[in-house]
């Protein structure tokens, strides 16, 4: 994949019919992915289940089926770079090195959350780690991760942020303004579009000018990387160079992974939108399933060792759970703490 | 005036039971069957039936010209309902959550509320836009505000804001017919609340407040579902040989004052209860009008205002619920002010 031309580019497999991603990553960091993306499902899944039994309230949005697209961005990241994430977030949050028992806590509204009870699901968050947090804002996060490039090119660091967002968001303001801004600057951002075909109910055939949103690269004089979501090697691979790019103090980017929300949009989604076939069709390009399959073709993952590392994520999950129900509950005393620094 | 809730609507009229948003997807149907003019845009509204339901089925009823799902796009969506009501149209534009108002500040503060008298009287702007407001929903603080203060700071927008199913109804009508535009606010927890809604056509007047319950010990001037409360507050002050009054204050641009005075000039005490951020905002409003009206002279004790916490609405339920007042606040605040009655 070349960086200029086109604006929309589709990420070819290397010569030797694997993704670069293999040359680049060891063993064990591909497990690492591996385990990041079943650990998000694993999440997920047992959030949903404490939600319908009544131990976290409110809604949530879960990404179950996304899982590739937020590992594999993340995976060019380190501790000094940023991301902003949606209100589909909790894969970002995983990826970005979140803990999931603060996660747990904050779902159950615990002091040990990471938002100490206060933001619930939507607004994960964990400056430390260069989490600047999900949004409850369709784009919110666009502009902010804008920001956050500047400050570190002001400041002379070599951070890169990724700004996630969905397909919805692409018709928001903040998008166009954001990555106007970016461009002119040279700004090191990745703009990552989680295009899983729908804002809520509107499918982007109904919502969007464009098919690929990243054609919408070229009126910021950008480039705009289409992927297959899907799968992680061709997401990590679009996001390594773009990172690069970015690092080397080239400007931004734009990706749209293609992928797809299996799950309906919240809680409260009876999925009059689209068909079962529809749902199916694409349960079928399972990421997770298809990166076992990739990893065993390749002769990098024995049957042992997946099992072994979806064993550790039941573990880490049960423990996580634990550890929120046992965090204490904020004191009504505290409402107002946190409004103002002083 | 009536004086229970249930005793307002005729007894002669086809009178069913409805839920709030049945009330208000009734309204908008019949202004539709009786003028061409009037359509819906919003997110989601078409065949998702909208965040809430309100609008339901309409799409099926009425077709996609007229049930138009629009993009994300809140600015642009507000400011296309600007244009088309300029233009000869009604539309009736509906915000998935009034929180997402903030992003279309700017054609509802600059050009729907201002175009007619910057204009000279040329042109009016005939719109109404509807928003699901209100904490309770465990939807944290992007999604659960009260902003219905901040529009009802703007002169050339009407707001109002209607606590039962008959009103919502009715008030969404008299707001279809405005010929200027009218912002309704709709609480969350009100939508499947039932109520007796007469059939057909008919009208609640914009300005006007009603009085819930007579009193002479009191006055309670609540909105929305501080009306709720406050009725059920009053409910148990009579037991303990304490009656008040409670003023339902629907509209609050313009606001009825002439009721609030003449109830106060009969209690000489007032309680405000309101669930928006209590410093500058309804209550204040109320409490001026007292101050500088002739009911001044007939106060026997300080107001009391009782609104929602100076803080972002947070996630943890029980903080939630400490935000904004409940029942037994309202009940405490009175047994208080009425505790060393002469
Ligand atoms: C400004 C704004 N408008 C509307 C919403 C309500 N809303 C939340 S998520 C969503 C759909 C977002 O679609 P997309 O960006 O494609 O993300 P996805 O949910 O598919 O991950 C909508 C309409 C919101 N939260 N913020
Ligand atoms: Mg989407």
């Amino acid at each position: 994949m070349s960086i200029s031309g086109s604006p929309v580019q589709t990420v070819a497999p290397q010569f030797d019919n694997r993704p670069r991603i293999y040359g680049r990553l060891s063993k064990p960091q591909l497990h690492d992915a591996l385990r990041k993306m079943i650990l998000i499902r694993r999440f997920e899944e047992s959030a949903e289940e404490a939600y319908m039994r009544g131990l976290i309230h409110g809604t949530m949005h879960l990404s179950i089926g996304q899982e590739a697209s937020a590992v594999g961005s993340c995976l060019p990241l380190d501790d000094r770079d940023y991301i902003t994430s949606t209100h589909r977030g909790h894969g970002h949050c995983i990826a970005k090195g979140a803990e999931v028992n603060r996660m747990f806590a904050e779902f159950f509204g615990k002091e040990d959350g990471y938002c100490k009870g206060r933001g619930g699901s939507m607004h994960i968050a964990d400056p430390t780690r260069g989490n600047l947090g999900a949004n409850g804002i369709v784009g919110g996060g666009i502009p902010i991760a804008v920001g956050a490039a500047l400050a570190a090119k002001k400041q002379g660091r070599d951070s890169v942020v990724i700004a996630f967002f969905g397909d919805g968001a692409n018709n928001e303001g903040a998008f166009h303004e954001g990555l106007n801004m970016a461009s002119i600057w040279k700004l090191p951002v990745i703009f990552v579009c989680e295009n899983n075909n729908y804002g809520m109910s509107t499918s982007t055939e109904r919502s969007t000018a464009v098919r690929d949103v990243a054609t919408r690269a070229a009126a910021y004089a950008m480039p705009g990387v289409v992927v297959d979501g899907n799968r992680l090697a061709d997401v990590a691979d679009a996001s390594f160079e773009a990172v690069e790019r970015a690092r080397r103090g080239l400007g931004p980017t734009l990706i749209e992974n293609k992928t797809y929300r299996i799950r309906g949009h919240s809680r409260s989604d009876r999925n009059r939108y689209r068909t079962k076939e529809e749902i199916a069709s694409w349960q079928a390009r399972d990421p997770i399933l298809q990166l076992e399959a990739e990893l065993t073709e390749f002769g990098l993952l024995t049957s042992d060792e997946a099992n072994a590392l979806r064993a550790s994520v039941e573990t880490e999950i049960a423990e996580a759970i634990e550890f929120a129900k046992t965090s204490p509950s904020p004191h009504v005393e505290n409402l107002t703490r946190d409004v103002y620094s002083n | 005036m009536s004086t229970a809730i249930e005793a307002e609507t005729a007894p002669d009229a086809g009178v069913r039971e409805l839920s709030y948003a049945q009330a208000l997807q009734e309204a908008m149907a019949i202004a539709m069957e009786a003028d061409s003019r009037v359509f819906l845009m919003g997110e989601d509204i078409g065949v998702y039936g909208g965040a809430f339901q309100v609008t339901g089925d309409l799409v099926h009823r009425f077709g996609e010209d007229r049930v138009m799902d629009t993009p994300i796009s809140e600015l642009g969506g507000a400011g296309v309902a600007v244009g088309a009501a300029m233009a000869g149209m009604r539309p009736i534009y509906e915000f998935q959550f009034s929180d997402f108002a903030t992003l279309a500040m700017e054609q509802i503060v600059n050009q729907a509320a201002k175009i007619r008298y910057m204009l000279g009287g040329s042109v009016s702007v005939p719109l109404v836009m509807r928003f699901p407001a209100g904490s309770g929903t465990g939807a944290a603080a992007q999604h659960s505000q009260s902003l219905e203060a901040w529009l009802a700071h703007v002169p050339g927008l009407k707001v109002v804001q209607p606590s039962t199913p008959h009103d919502a109804k009715g008030l969404l009508l008299a707001a279809i017919e405005d010929p200027d535009p009218v912002m309704i606010f709709e609480h969350k927890l009100l939508y499947k609340m039932k109520g007796p809604v007469p059939e057909g056509h008919y009208t609640v007047p914009i300005g006007k407040a009603e009085i819930r319950r007579p009193g002479r010990d009191v006055t309670i001037v609540a909105n929305a579902i501080m009306v709720h409360r406050a009725l059920e507050a009053a409910e148990r002050l009579a037991a303990r040989g304490i009656e008040a009054e409670v003023i339902d204050l629907r509209s609050l641009r313009p606001i009825d004052t002439a009721t609030i005075i003449d109830s106060v000039k009969r209690t000489s005490r007032l309680i405000c209860v309101y669930e928006g951020v209590k410093t500058l905002g309804i209550g204040a409003e109320i409490s001026a009008t007292i101050a500088e009206s002739d009911a001044f002279d007939y106060l026997d004790c300080p107001i009391v205002r009782l609104g929602g916490a100076e803080c972002p609405l947070p996630y943890n339920p029980e903080l939630e619920k400490a935000a904004v007042p409940q029942t037994d606040t309202i009940f405490a605040a009175v047994s208080d002010m009425l505790a060393n009655r002469i």
